[in-house]
């Protein structure tokens, strides 16, 4: 199914959560919504479940107006950080509630509810344990069981907030995993909110990038990775050593660092190199020097930390190969790559 | 010495404070309930017996468990719709209607008893049109029902609060969106979730209610044999000099309130792991 999101518009009390934002997702696409706290994106998705109900603004599915219609009627399916289970019923009950609720000829017989459940069950890699309840599971075994649950309903669309968040790291990565398949193996389109830009990067067919209750830029990963349009996401996404300076004449000047910076409009600046932008130049090539302070090698990566004379601090990522031999305290010529310069 | 818990105090310490609370308990409330039981059957149990087998104890008695029986369900529904509006719900004036829940805690009971006398006594605001109506709440049992409700209704709504904004609207949100209906949502998932709570919020209201003086007293007017509670009739023997008969209800009331809190009691062994008790 296909999801519309035109000029919505939502505020608690004073403060602005969504401010016009406007999203096409496709159906079957896995899409994050990624940004800092408080940029809006949970409210987004719970807009779109019917959780919450924009002031201004339009959500259609498949062009059909959903903008003020009851969660209830929208059937999506919704995944919470905290998972939500009902703690009071069994697991197999906990995934056949959204059947169970319905009436008459929409209701399901009861073998093919139990049916349901326990191919649900499989699909999770969580087979027998229908019997369980939800205080008898680990923190990771919650969230698929909460996840088989939204998936009961057949949803139109499987909205999920921070679905890992309250996870350790190893569950996360192999939950991760789990999702992608799971999406793969439905088909359903899936929005999903994170703040964490590795889990937004590896799992999603696009990434919205919120920030103050607005969309700053929408791609795969690799385009808001290596094309950010703005400040924000160059800053946000991956990692960059951000400068302040001016650009005159397609120049960007920051301290003793000078960058090209062709398009630039003239005036103050900021530029954003990535670590990995950054190259040890070959004798009188440099464009600036750093005296080192740390080196450290994480398997194929040297990443170097130091300071520029004027004392801006930067951070480069070197293939291991080419920090051979430097020590903490030398003096390094480096050139950048590539930098991305905005008007400040 | 022994290792022991960062937390935990020297032994010696420990045992004080045990013996100061021991000590405490045991003037404060064991020794006065044993004298009750004590004075009740001073002069053997035939006595006792007859004292509550007078008609109008037994009266008094029907009294207090007609008023409990109307108060607490009237309380649980109150309480449980006060607690579901406070816990998951944000609108303006929240703050003031957890101030007007706690109201009866604060003021004396004697006070409540004066508001509905002023209010519906014959000299009251609805006084003429109660008597055109010949509608008696003021000096009848209408009364005592509702001044046993106003100094109780805190119990149930105060014990399910916390609870309910404890346990959050996560689960309300996952019913809702997987297609419940709001009354489904309640009765599937807020009703089991703050059954116990619910029960130990009942038990103690079912307690205050039998043992309420105060406010009653001001709007019963004591006709014995008709507006007489259990804590009234204790009152009026006492009054007379009639001792045993004071104490013989006097200890039937302790008695039901044992029953009351031992069955409280059972319900948190059952349930071990639901909540820690909270009183």
């Amino acid at each position: 199914m296909t999801i519309s999101i035109r000029s919505v518009e939502k505020t608690f009390g004073r403060y602005p959560a969504l401010n016009g934002v406007s999203l096409e997702i496709a159906d079957g696409e896995l899409l994050a919504l990624l940004g800092p706290s408080g940029s809006g994106k949970t409210t987004l998705l719970r807009a779109i479940a019917g959780l919450e109900f924009p002031e201004k603004g339009q959500i259609l599915f498949n062009d059909q107006d959903m903008t003020y219609a009851s969660a209830a009627a929208r059937q999506v399916g919704f995944v919470f950080q905290q998972y939500a289970l009902f703690r009071h019923m069994t697991l197999a009950k906990n995934i056949a509630f959204g059947l169970d609720v319905r009436k008459g000829a929409a209701k399901p017989p009861k073998a093919e509810i139990d049916k349901r459940v326990d191919d649900l069950l499989n699909l999770v890699e969580l087979p027998g344990l229908g019997k369980r309840y939800p205080a008898q599971l680990s923190g990771g075994q919650r969230q698929r069981v909460a996840l088989a649950r939204a998936l009961a309903v057949s949803p139109s669309v499987l909205l999920l907030d921070e679905p890992f968040g309250a996870l350790d790291a190893t569950v996360r990565k192999s939950l991760r995993k789990e999702l992608r398949r799971i999406h793969d193996a439905t088909g359903v389109t899936t929005i999903f909110v994170t703040h964490d830009q590795e889990e937004a990067l590896e799992l999603a067919d696009r990434v919205a990038i919120l920030n103050h209750g607005v969309i700053e830029q929408v791609g795969t990963p690799q385009e808001v990775h290596d094309s950010p349009v703005g400040a924000f996401v160059a800053g946000f996404v991956g990692e960059a050593n951000r400068l302040e300076g001016s650009v005159k004449a397609g120049h960007f000047q920051g301290g003793e660092i000078a960058l090209p910076a062709q398009g630039a409009a003239d005036g103050a600046a900021v530029a954003f190199v990535r670590p990995h932008d950054l190259i040890r130049a070959p004798a009188g090539e440099e464009s600036f020097f750093i005296t080192t302070d740390r080196i450290n090698v994480q398997g194929p990566v040297a990443r170097i930390e130091g300071k520029t004379p004027g004392g801006q601090r930067i951070e480069a990522a070197f293939e291991r190969n080419s920090a051979e031999g430097l020590r903490r305290g030398d003096k390094l010529g480096l050139t950048a790559q590539k930098a991305y310069v905005f008007s400040a | 010495m022994s290792p022991r818990h960062a937390t935990e105090d020297a032994p010696w310490v420990k045992a004080l404070i045990l013996a100061v609370m021991a000590l405490f308990l045991a003037f404060i409330l064991l020794l006065p309930m044993i004298s009750v039981f004590y004075e009740a059957l001073r002069k053997g149990w035939e006595p006792a017996k007859a004292a509550i087998q007078n008609p109008d104890a037994l009266a008094a008695i029907k009294l207090t468990l007609i008023t409990a029986a109307v108060t607490v369900p009237f309380n649980a529904v109150f309480g449980v719709c006060a607690a579901w509006a406070v816990a998951k719900h944000n609108f303006p004036g929240k703050s003031f209607l957890i101030t007007l829940i706690d109201l009866p805690f604060s003021v004396s009971p004697v006070v409540a008893g004066l508001i509905y006398v002023m209010v519906f006594g014959a000299q009251g605001w609805f006084g003429d049109w109660l008597i055109d109506h010949d509608i008696k709440i003021i000096f009848a049992i209408p009364g005592i029902i509702l001044a046993t409700i106003f100094v109780t209704f805190p119990f149930i709504a105060r014990e399910l609060i916390p609870l309910m904004q404890e346990q959050g609207v996560d689960e309300e949100e996952a019913a809702v969106s997987l297609g419940a209906s709001g009354l489904r949502t309640f009765w599937s998932v807020t009703a089991p979730n703050i059954r116990w709570g619910l029960l130990y919020g009942v038990l103690l209201c079912n307690a205050r209610a039998m043992g309420e003086f105060g406010a009653v007293s001001v709007v019963s007017g004591h006709i014995r044999g008709l507006t007489n509670t259990m804590p009234l009739h204790v009152e009026i023997l006492y009054n007379e000099y009639d001792f045993v008969g004071a104490f013989a209800v006097a200890a039937l009331l302790c008695f039901l309130a044992i029953v009351t809190l031992a069955l409280k009691t059972l319900l948190e062994m059952a349930q071990p792991q639901s909540r820690p008790a909270r009183h």
